[in-house]
């Protein structure tokens, strides 16, 4: 079949899309043997045993079937007390609770269910990849803000605002950041809300890294004063909890945005799995403990990873959340993507190019520290060697 | 306490053997003070050793025998059981013991290299210390987990190499 054919059977909605630019450095990383890879988002932990044993149990009791489309309502109840207790906002859990598969899901469902086509929503880069994929399938234009590593990687709401047209319906916030592990705090974010009113624009904020800042504590977008009604909270049990592989992620949202967004996950998800449901139950009641720990062992993981980086002469800021670093790698005079691929066949160590991230992104590379400490040790190493040639 | 020298205390009961700038750097002070912190924690005997946790199961020639004993005894006057707990534990053939509530007072955990061995301690130096009563020998069969570590094979990280 030529690729014409091929072409004609596609929407172009979808052929307008890139493929993730983290799939070719999979592709290479995955053919290669003896690599320490830095290139995984997700918690070098397995699940802790009390939040899998209750899934196991919830299977072993029969809880097979489909739940409710917005998800278990002791899991709603449980997730509305925790964003209570945590963050200091409220949310009804049987109207302003949604349980989605994973904050992916979330993340489409929302752009799906406020974008009429041709709507921008501002994305602030480097940014998670799949947001401005998701904001064009959903017929939306994005549109990208850069932040950089002079203001580590913070945005101002003079930025924001420079991009803002009458089209302009949202904006799409990530702190602390998948890749950079930026964090906002109150008063920063604050400016951001007032220029929300100013310009009646909804925020989404993808807070699935809340749990682990390492300086400052998080602040919930919605609990910042008349920004409950226009935030749609993302956030789930991957990061956390490390439940990646359960695809368990929620929503809190004001009741009329929550309700659109359940009309779309009941037509396409119907729910999210029973089974992570009562596991993510679990891991609110009794797994705090847990989440402690592992956040303390990405902190100390974090503190070893950037002081070595300054040591080697790689120029990193200290990233406040999440556990990635996002050093620049400008001064070889490579590309992100040279620079990885280089590293990578060279030292064996895989990174991700931080251009895969979109704008401010280039010139850098996303590490994540989510590795055991002998791995970061001779991670250091090789690099360090790598650098040397430059 | 001073939180610096608390993470350092978790950091080595998981892994004693991190080095110095290592640990310096992930607990965020210089190395200096690091090995001032860790000398204090061992002068106040908060850090009492260092050991390696070993799967002897797996080392041929190596393997011994582990019983836990419960033993009961009669407290003496002013001191308790503290000091017939002294002259138990100062065998070499005991590896912990530990004053309990409940059914009995005293669990003495016993290594020696065969059973027969373990048995000719109990009832040649255990048994015959003046205030114990009696006791009941418990042999291990297999060692699961032990201060923490599993034995067997560690989990290996199923994660892809390179993800979102």
């Amino acid at each position: 079949m030529t690729t014409k054919q091929v072409n004609k059977r596609l929407s172009k909605k979808v052929q307008s899309i890139q493929p993730s630019g983290i799939r070719r450095f999979f592709d290479l990383a995955s053919s290669m043997d003896n690599i320490i890879s830095l290139g995984v988002g997700e918690p070098d932990f397995v699940t802790p045993w009390n939040v899998r044993e209750a899934s196991i149990s919830s299977m072993e009791r029969g809880f097979t079937a489909y739940s409710a489309n917005a998800g278990i309502i002791e899991l709603r109840e449980a997730i509305s007390n925790y964003m209570t207790s945590r963050f200091s906002v409220d949310y009804d859990p049987e109207s302003e609770i949604l349980v989605t598969v994973g904050a992916s899901e979330a993340i489409d469902v929302g752009m799906r269910a406020i974008v009429d086509e041709g709507d921008e929503v501002i994305v602030v880069e480097p940014s998670f990849v799949s947001y401005a994929p998701l904001v064009s399938m959903a017929g939306g234009v994005p549109v990208a803000v850069g932040t950089n590593i002079d203001t580590d990687f913070k945005v101002t709401a003079a930025q924001i605002e420079a991009a803002i047209t009458d089209r302009t319906k949202a904006m799409m916030l990530c702190f602390p950041n998948n890749p950079t592990g930026s964090t906002m705090n109150q008063e920063e974010l604050k400016e951001i809300a007032e220029l929300a009113e100013r310009h009646d624009l909804l925020v989404f904020s993808d807070e699935i890294y809340a749990e682990l800042t390492y300086d400052e504590e998080h602040v919930a977008f919605s609990s910042l004063e008349g920004m409950k009604e226009r935030t749609v909270i993302i956030s789930g049990f991957s990061k956390a909890f490390a439940m990646t592989g359960w695809r368990l992620g929620f929503v809190c949202a004001p009741k009329d945005l929550l309700s659109a967004m359940l009309k779309i996950h009941q037509y396409s998800l119907m729910c999210a799995p029973t089974m992570a449901q009562y596991g993510a139950l679990e891991a609110l009641k009794t797994g705090m403990d847990d989440v402690y720990r592992m956040k303390q062992s990405y902190k100390q993981r974090r503190n070893y990873f950037v002081k070595s980086f300054s040591e080697i002469g790689l120029e990193c800021h200290t990233p406040g959340g999440a556990f990635y670093a996002f050093p620049s790698i400008e001064k070889t005079g490579l590309t992100s993507e040279q620079f990885a691929e280089k590293l990578l066949l060279e030292e064996r160590v895989a990174v991700v190019p931080g251009h895969v991230f979109g704008e401010g992104g280039e010139g850098h590379i996303r590490c994540s520290y989510a590795t055991s400490m002998e791995n970061l040790e001779q991670s250091v190493e090789r690099i360090g060697r790598f650098l040397k040639q430059f | 306490m001073e939180s610096k020298a608390i993470d350092i205390l978790h950091i080595i009961e998981e892994n004693g053997r991190v080095s110095i700038p290592t640990l310096a750097k992930m607990v965020d002070a210089s190395e200096e003070e690091v090995k001032g912190l860790l000398k204090k924690l061992e002068d106040d005997h908060i850090i009492l050793s260092y050991s390696a946790v070993i799967d002897w199961s797996k080392v041929d020639q190596n393997e011994g025998v582990t019983a836990m004993i419960d033993v009961k005894v009669t407290p003496q006057r002013g001191v308790g059981f503290d000091q017939v707990a002294e002259r138990i534990y100062r065998f070499p053939e005991v590896k912990a013991l530990y004053l309990m509530s409940g059914a009995y007072d005293l669990s003495v955990v016993i290594e020696g290299k065969t059973m027969s061995e373990i048995a000719r301690f109990v009832s040649e130096k255990l048994s015959t210390v003046d205030s114990v009563l009696s006791t009941t020998t418990h042999f291990q069969l297999k060692k699961y987990k032990h201060d923490g570590v599993v034995f067997g094979e560690g989990e290996e990280d199923r994660r892809i190499v390179v993800a979102p």
